[in-house]
């Protein structure tokens, strides 16, 4: 058997190499959506191809707060109905829509893109705290809000940054952490139990 | 006979990546059947009941259903969290060096209990707030001790001749020490009496004995600096965490 034989076109077997290499996406689901678009009418192709690249081609990173945007400063950095004294530290893009749709919070942002992960190779270079500390140096913010994951990394991130920032005098706060909304008590772990307590408020 | 679908151990988390939209691939290290990777779904949800008993650096009772590929975590009980390492910055980054070691030395499901006693202990250890760097160094040798690259300290490697009380060498290639007459053309590192003397009686004493001695600034950089460089030889490359390590200190002499 020749085993140089593809038997499907090359065209084919070229978006299923494209698509095998997006995350989450194994060969057979690649596979999947490569003859769906084969199916699928000429527009919805069209479509998908014009995204994904404008993606790349027209959004940039905020020069101020580092988030996802069209134009640069983005949309929240200019806005003059934000509070400017405020900074909310995230580590991606999406936390920030997390944040946002609330509407509860209306200061800055600082987006980190990632975290302190030593034994992955992610140090303190490898997140934007230089930019953040020369932002906050130089600005009239009066609080800098930790809004890290409640994970392993972005506790020691949090922790971190606040031993860099705190000697610029500005407030600096955490999230609070405790019991999420619609779960029990009896599944919950030693650690947010202990700051759940710790963190207890008048009712 | 079949083995049965599903097993309990205890287990110290000790890496963790994403996986899909909300599971992670978690390595766990047990006394019993050793470094195992496993799935756990859905504890990237704030919702998720695992979530919290599944976070690096915690010992855990965990509950896993055997899968073709990688077995899939059912349950999880915290045995110990180890809250003082978490909520504090140097003592994280000390835990997540010693399980980053112990990752890199350790093969998927082949057994050591001691070594998962002594990551134990070691995590213990740096929770009770002592002298975290003799912690470390203890850790490191006795972890080499456990996985077969135990430092020949004693005499020379070369002529097997005792060694004597001057300053020797320390050669990562040779597995152990080198004597001024057999150092020749190798590449070595020298190490001062007082720091050949801590080496020994970090291998070969228990962690209450050690416990008890003072370790000064400039021997404590001798040692780490010896031990830096035989783990490098021997993993083939740095230790990744050691760098965030170094920052850490810079830091801490930086801002006095």
């Amino acid at each position: 058997m020749n085993q140089n034989y593809i038997p499907t076109s090359n065209a084919v077997s070229r978006l299923v190499q494209e698509l095998n290499k997006l995350p989450g996406i194994g060969p057979k689901s690649a596979q999947r959506l490569a003859y769906y678009l084969l199916r699928a009418p000429e527009e919805q192709a069209r479509f998908l191809a014009d995204a994904i690249l404008s993606v790349t081609q027209e959004t940039k990173l905020c020069s101020i707060c580092f988030n996802a945007t069209d134009t640069d400063p983005c949309p929240i950095c200019r806005g003059d109905q934000r509070d400017r004294t405020k900074v909310c530290i995230v580590e991606q893009p999406q936390d920030i829509l997390a944040l946002e749709h609330t509407g509860i919070y209306k200061g800055l942002y600082h987006v980190l893109h990632g975290a302190i992960s030593p034994t992955e190779g992610m140090g303190a270079d490898s997140i934007r705290a230089r930019e953040l500390l020369e932002r906050l140096q130089s600005s009239s913010v009066s609080e800098a809000i930790l809004a890290t994951n409640p994970t392993l990394e972005g506790e020691q991130t949090a922790m971190y940054l606040s031993k860099l920032i705190s000697p610029l005098g500005i407030r600096i706060t955490r999230l609070a952490r405790g019991l999420p909304f619609g779960t029990e008590l009896e599944y919950a772990d030693d650690v947010t139990i202990t700051q759940a307590i710790e963190g207890r408020q008048e009712f | 006979m079949t083995k049965p679908r599903t097993y309990q151990t205890e287990a110290i988390i000790i890496r963790k990546i994403k996986l899909g939209e909300a599971d992670r691939i978690l390595t766990l290290y047990t006394p019993h059947p050793g470094k195992i990777r496993a799935v756990a779904k859905g504890v990237r949800r704030p919702r998720s009941k695992l979530s919290g008993h599944l976070e690096l650096l915690t010992h855990s009772m965990v509950s896993l259903a055997r899968c073709r590929n990688l077995d899939t975590i059912i349950g999880s009980q915290t045995i110990n969290s180890f809250l003082p390492i978490k909520s504090n910055l140097e003592l994280t980054s000390y835990a997540l060096y010693a399980t980053e070691l112990v990752d890199q030395f350790t093969a998927d499901n082949v057994e050591n209990p001691p070594l998962f006693q002594l990551l134990l202990e070691t995590m213990k250890r740096l929770c009770q707030g002592g002298d975290n760097e003799l912690v470390l160094r203890y850790f490191e040798l006795h972890l080499l001790n456990l996985v077969g690259y135990r430092p020949q300290l004693q005499q020379c490697v070369s002529c097997k001749s005792a060694l004597e009380s001057t300053i020797n060498s320390f050669c990562p290639g040779a597995g152990g020490m080198l004597c001024p007459n057999c150092r020749q053309n190798k590449l070595t590192y020298s190490i001062s009496v007082n720091g050949q003397k801590m080496l020994r009686i970090l291998q070969s004493n228990e962690y209450n004995t050690v416990s008890q001695l003072e370790m000064n600034r400039e021997l404590s950089g001798e040692i780490e600096g010896v031990m830096r460089n035989y783990l490098k030889y021997l993993l083939e490359g740095e230790v990744k965490s050691t760098a965030w390590l170094d920052t850490l200190r810079e830091q801490k002499i930086a801002s006095g």
